[in-house]
């Protein structure tokens, strides 16, 4: 088995993240969007380390994983909090940003 | 003895300004005290350089010099030669009286002053800085307070939107406070950064090795370079002196800022842009300004008679004050577009005399606005026998405006048209004296319909205190000035001799 | 030891000038009223015994005397500057306009003794100025300080005629002058610039050196001519400028006297006359002002013969004796009309404190609210009497012999149009002059028809201290108190002087002698048409054999054009209200709509744009995403495609 069919399941892991992240209304669906991509890349890492014979990417990998959680629990923490105040999770409502 | 005495002079009011912020919370008195003080620093200072200015000798003097960034060729670098002397003496002359005339401005006091004196130091700065990054950099200085005196301490007005732009003056706010102070600002930095170009295309130009304007004075550019570094110039201080047809920020400016800071504008800062125009665009390229005076001419007479035809148009008071320095600045630019000695003379000349001129007009419309709440012209009548001294002083003005002779405003058209007729466009004498002859129209009808005829029975303007205290100081310095300099000429001709005869021997001796 | 006259003269130009500065700039004393006015009449003393022994000093030698001193400084040589020029036609006018300042300030003081102080302080600072300017203007060396002077003579005149600003028509008036004035002074303006770009100077000396030695360039210089007759005629009240001066008489009665009558007003003509030289190379110039001249007297003249109030008739007497001298100096002889100037502003300023007098006393301007004043005011009514004859020139009196030679030099010159149309002018000048005369002097009385009026010179506001009480103005009617009567004696005098010794013995003054032989039956019919005139007005006013409306029916066309000032002052108005004032007012507003709109314009787009751009930024973080997602997508296509 190649490296090509790696490639191509974190590709599309990667697009269904993606996809999550743009069409999901939810904010725990947008994080988990995100946490998709994130592990589409830990894919690609692992890949990559295995058929280069480089340990870099192993160790890359363990990173992401320790930082995804901070992320995650950074983030969950921010809609609990934007809940909170706005007594909604919706994404579209959240447009504070907005020009 | 060897004191910075130019830095002192730019310093001064900035000093003055720390201080108010830092001390000035209590006491407005002590603002206003401090604020003169700092004003009489620097005016004993330019008296001092005035008079003692090596006549003789010429040149820049009263240099200091001291690298600030060496790998750039930036140095902290002051000079004065004839022509800048008689722009600090103006600019201490106006900022002197601006402080007593707006010795009632009630609300923040304190930072009214403070900017008014940081305003000045920018102006000082540029008046004698000879390194041109620095010299940009006081320019800024100089165009920016102007943002804040306008928005916070102005006045609205209305304007009715109308004709086929009428949509769009609705959506911008024409006649605020804030639309005159943005417009200003924007109109004034959209110039700066012509300014900017021009200098970074001379010193890209001089080897990127000094911003110091002799050494750009000393090489030899390129004459297409020249020629669209000089539009550059032109552009960019044309906007400050109010060249047709980027002038409209200033009637707007002038007539929402506050007494002082009219006067300081109309009297110092529209003389910023000639002064950069005369300086660095003539002085530096000489083969451009010769190929560009038609154009520089063309557009001066312009704003002569269409400034002039404005200025009659009005019937608020400080939009034909303000108009009438559209009109003046022609006058200058038109004596620097002759290429001649004496037109010259004549402009530089002008820059002072409407200086005071337009300072003074402020001033008093700063106090017939104080005492009558009003500036629409044709509602006041017989204000004269309430205020005999103001009526006075107005009329003083207004003659110097008309260029009576025996007051500045004569000696500076009358050389400025001797110049005109005797540079390569000699028709431009017409459009010269056609303005001078509008403004005697205008001039007098607006003093006839405010201060003669029987008085007004409107019962807001009834029993008008005449000008007082402080105010009469201002009034006061201002007519002396006036009427001195169209008496002596020569105390300020023979300076500015020194300075233009090799600004011209560069332009033409070639 | 003989004193120089160029010292003496500018002893007297300073004084004052020493006057007014002390008069303008300590306020207490000018508001004191009448110490300042003493001052400054002391002042006015002393300058006239200056002028006169600059005059004694002189003497009969021409060389001028000249005293310089830089005013602008030029490359190698002055550009201009600033001094006294001393020559016997300087001092005598230097004579005439002090003593006649003097006179008028004399009788001032009683003419004006209801002004309060502080009005009366300001008047009197503006004389002191104005007799400055006029005397700089006399003495001047060069077309520069000439017309410095110039402009502030005009601006004096200004302020003179506006003294008491808070009557509407004096306001009005004082603009006027000074707006027809300016414009003249434009004209002189640019021809003095364009002078000095011929001739690389202003000094009446050079260049009066250089048209003796034939090195001015000829070339354009009839335009400069024109332009400085242009200036001249602004000043001296030529048609088409003649508007201002009628109007000019809201001001005091003495300033008119003095102003409009003796001093400023013939600046034009002494302008002329200084630069007769200068004319003298442009012949084509010289006949527009010989025509323009007659054409001024003969229509100021018809003007004057419908006027019912006794200062305009003697200003549009003024006009036409302008017309004169101008007529004069266009037919080439300047000195005719300088010594008409001489003994014009004699007699003219005799006829016009005359006038004051009467007005003083009766409380109008108005001819037919007056009437057999002789009985009441004899002194001024002989006073008066010989003004009117010397203005007539009948012989024995003052204008007699100048006006023969002006007529006279209009014959030598070739001119016979202006001298047949001065001829009827001199007819015209003694049928309206007379008119006054009798109608204010003889006749019955109508002043019991004015009691309780307020004197007309007098502004509501500040004469009220007086005009408020009422009472019979005819307890008034009697001469004037000795302040005034001075005067009055001292000019008649010295018209009745200049009368009987240029009759009998030749004129007075050996530059004034005559440059042109006249033809012998001039002088006969010159008279004759005068006492023609003297008597129409006789018999339509005094004997009423001819019935004046009868008389003016028969001029129907001209005497409606006549009261209507043909039209002029109209055409000035037209011009001013509806073609510049329109033209300005389309200018503001397109630079308020037009000019002004286009940046308007180029902000609100600004902001239209923003506003529209604005909406792409939802707020919404997936959109952003979105749009990264597809920016990645793009920048990958474009890299491969590229």
């Amino acid at each position: 088995m190649g490296l090509q069919p790696f490639l191509v399941l974190s590709s599309a892991l990667f697009c269904i993240g993606l996809f999550g992240v743009i069409t999901r209304r939810n904010t725990i669906g947008i994080l988990l969007g995100i946490e998709l991509m994130l592990n589409s890349v830990n894919i690609n890492l692992v890949a990559f380390s295995r058929f280069n014979g480089s340990v870099a990417g192993m160790v890359f990998t363990v990173f992401t994983i320790s930082i995804t959680v901070a992320e995650m629990a950074l983030g969950l923490a921010i809609v609990i909090l934007l809940f909170r105040v706005r007594r909604t999770a919706m994404a579209d409502h959240l447009d504070l940003l907005k020009g | 003895m060897n004191l910075p005495l130019l830095s002192i002079m730019t310093w001064a009011p900035f000093v003055a300004a720390l201080i108010i912020m830092f001390l000035g919370r209590r006491s407005p008195l002590l603002v206003r005290w401090t604020a003169v003080l700092g004003a009489f620093v620097s005016l004993v200072a330019s008296l001092y350089v005035y008079w003692a200015y090596d006549r003789v000798a010429a040149g820049f003097q009263f240099g200091e010099k001291f690298a600030l960034v060496p790998s750039l060729g930036i140095s902290y670098e002051l000079g004065l030669d004839g022509m800048s002397a008689l722009m600090v003496l103006l600019t201490s002359i106006i900022i002197f009286a601006g402080a007593f005339a707006s010795w009632t401005v009630k609300e923040r006091g304190q930072e009214f002053y403070a900017l008014l004196l940081l305003l000045v130091t920018g102006v000082y700065g540029v008046f004698v800085s000879l390194d041109l990054f620095v010299f940009f950099l006081f320019y800024e200085i100089a165009v920016l307070p102007m943002y804040l005196l306008i928005g916070i301490w102005g006045s609205s007005g209305y304007v009715k939107p109308q004709g086929i732009f009428g949509w769009a003056m609705g959506r911008t706010g024409v006649g605020t406070k804030e639309y005159a102070a943005m417009k200003l600002t924007l109109y004034l930095l959209f110039g700066s950064a012509f300014i900017l170009v021009g200098i970074l295309a001379l010193y890209v130009a001089n080897g990127s090795r000094s911003f110091s304007f002799l050494d750009f004075q000393a090489m030899n550019i390129d004459p297409t370079l020249q020629s669209w570094v000089f539009l550059a110039f032109y552009i960019g201080f044309g906007i400050l002196a109010a060249i047709w047809p980027f002038h409209t920020w200033s009637p707007d400016g002038h007539a929402s800022a506050p007494t002082a800071v009219s006067m300081l504008h109309a009297g110092v800062l529209m003389k910023l842009g000639a002064y950069g125009v005369v300086r660095l665009g003539m002085g530096l390229l000489p083969d451009a300004s010769v190929e560009w005076a038609w154009l520089v001419g063309a557009i001066a007479c312009i704003n002569i008679v269409y400034g002039a035809l404005s200025a009659l148009a009005q019937t608020d008071l400080k939009y034909v004050i303000a108009y009438s320095s559209v009109s003046h600045m022609g006058v200058v630019m038109l004596g620097a577009a002759t290429l001649t000695q004496t037109g010259l003379n004549g402009s530089v000349f002008q820059m002072f005399a409407h200086g005071i001129m337009t300072g003074l007009f402020f001033a008093l419309v700063g106090l017939v606005y104080e005492k009558s709440h009003s500036r629409e012209i044709f509602k006041m009548g017989g204000f004269g026998t309430m205020m005999p001294g103001i009526a006075t002083a107005f009329t003083i003005a207004g003659l110097s405006s008309l260029g009576l002779p025996a007051t500045a405003g004569f000696v500076a058209e009358f050389l400025t048209f001797l110049g005109a007729w005797s540079s390569a466009h000699p028709w431009w004498l017409f459009p010269g004296v056609i303005g001078a002859l509008l403004t005697s129209i205008y001039v007098l009808r607006v003093t006839k319909a405010i201060f003669w005829g029987p008085p007004s029975t409107d019962p807001h303007f009834q029993n008008l205190p005449d000008a007082v205290g402080t105010e009469w100081a201002a009034l006061g310095i201002l007519v002396f000035v006036l009427v001195l300099f169209g008496v002596v000429p020569s105390l300020a001709i023979a300076p500015i001799d020194t300075a233009t005869m090799p600004l011209l021997m560069r332009l033409t001796g070639r | 030891m003989r004193t120089d006259p160029g010292t003496l003269a500018l002893v007297s130009l300073l004084l004052p000038l020493a006057s007014f500065f002390v008069l303008a700039i300590v306020a207490p004393f000018r508001r004191l009223g009448r110490p300042a006015a003493y001052f400054s009449v002391l002042c006015a003393t002393g300058a006239f015994a200056a002028a006169v022994m600059a005059w004694l000093a002189q003497g009969e030698s021409t060389i001028p005397t000249l005293h310089l001193w830089e005013w602008l400084p030029g490359q190698g040589k002055s550009l201009a500057t600033v001094g006294v020029l001393v020559d016997p036609d300087s001092t005598v006018m230097l004579m005439l306009v002090t003593l006649v300042a003097l006179l008028v300030q004399v009788y001032s003081l009683g003419y004006l003794h209801e002004e309060p102080p502080k009005g009366l302080g300001r008047y009197y600072t503006y004389q002191s100025l104005f007799a400055f300017s006029m005397m700089g203007l006399v003495l001047s060396p060069n077309l520069l300080q000439l017309f410095m002077c110039w402009e502030l003579v005009g601006l004096c005149s200004y302020l003179l005629i506006g003294f008491w600003y808070p009557k509407p028509e004096a306001a009005r008036a004082a603009v006027k002058a000074f707006w027809t004035t300016k414009l003249g002074d434009v004209g002189f303006l640019i021809g003095i610039v364009l002078l000095w770009r011929s001739a690389g100077t202003f000094d009446l000396t050079e260049l009066h050196a250089m048209v003796q030695s034939s090195t001015l360039p000829l070339a354009g210089l009839s335009i400069i001519t024109f332009c400085i007759y242009l200036g001249a005629a602004g000043k001296s009240a030529q048609f088409p400028f003649h508007v201002w001066l009628p109007d000019a008489m809201e001001g005091p009665t003495p300033v008119s006297a003095l102003i409009h009558a003796a001093t400023m007003v013939t600046a034009g003509v002494y302008l002329l006359h200084r630069t007769s030289w200068l004319f003298a190379l442009t012949p084509d110039v010289l006949l527009i002002v010989a025509w323009v001249g007659a054409f001024t007297a003969l229509l100021a003249a018809v003007l004057a013969c419908v006027q019912d109030d006794i200062k305009r008739v003697l200003a549009y007497s003024t006009v036409s004796q302008l017309g004169y001298m101008m007529a004069a100096i266009g037919a080439g002889f300047s000195a005719a009309g300088f010594f008409h100037l001489l003994t014009h502003g004699l007699f003219k300023a005799l006829l016009f404190l005359g006038a004051g007098a009467v007005i003083h006393a009766v409380g109008t301007n108005d001819i037919s609210k007056m009437g057999g004043l002789a009985r009441k005011m004899p002194i001024t009514a002989i006073v008066f009497l010989i003004g009117t004859l010397s203005l007539a020139g009948i012989p024995f009196f003052g204008g007699y012999l100048s006006k023969e030679e002006i007529l006279g030099a209009m014959w030598a010159g070739g001119l016979p149009g202006p001298f047949a149309v001065l001829m009827l002018v001199a007819f015209l000048t003694a049928f309206y002059m007379f008119r006054v005369v009798f109608l204010a002097f003889y006749g019955p009385s109508h002043v019991a028809a004015s009691h309780g009026e307020l004197v007309m010179t007098t502004p509501p506001d500040e004469g009220k201290i007086v005009h408020d009480q009422p009472g019979p103005h005819s307890s008034h009617l009697h001469d004037p108190p000795a302040s005034m009567l001075l005067p009055l004696l001292t000019l008649a005098a010295l018209a009745m002087f200049v009368g009987i010794y240029s009759t009998l013995i030749g004129p007075l003054l050996p530059a004034e002698a005559a440059e042109h032989a006249a033809p012998g039956w001039l002088t006969p019919s010159a008279v004759g048409v005068a006492v023609v005139g003297i008597l129409l007005a006789w018999l339509t006013y005094q004997r009423r054999t001819i019935n004046p409306e009868s008389l003016a029916s028969a001029f129907g066309p001209i005497r409606t054009a006549a009261l209507a000032k043909f039209w002029v002052d109209d055409a000035f108005i037209f011009v001013y209200e509806r073609v510049l004032l329109t033209f300005a007012r389309v200018v503001g507003w397109t630079d308020r709509y037009i000019v002004d709109g286009v940046l308007n314009m180029v902000s609100a787009w600004t902001l239209t744009a923003g506003d529209d751009l604005r909406t792409i930024q939802t707020g919404k973080a997936q959109d952003y995403v979105y749009g990264v997602a597809v920016g990645v997508l793009a920048l990958i296509l474009w890299m491969k495609l590229s």
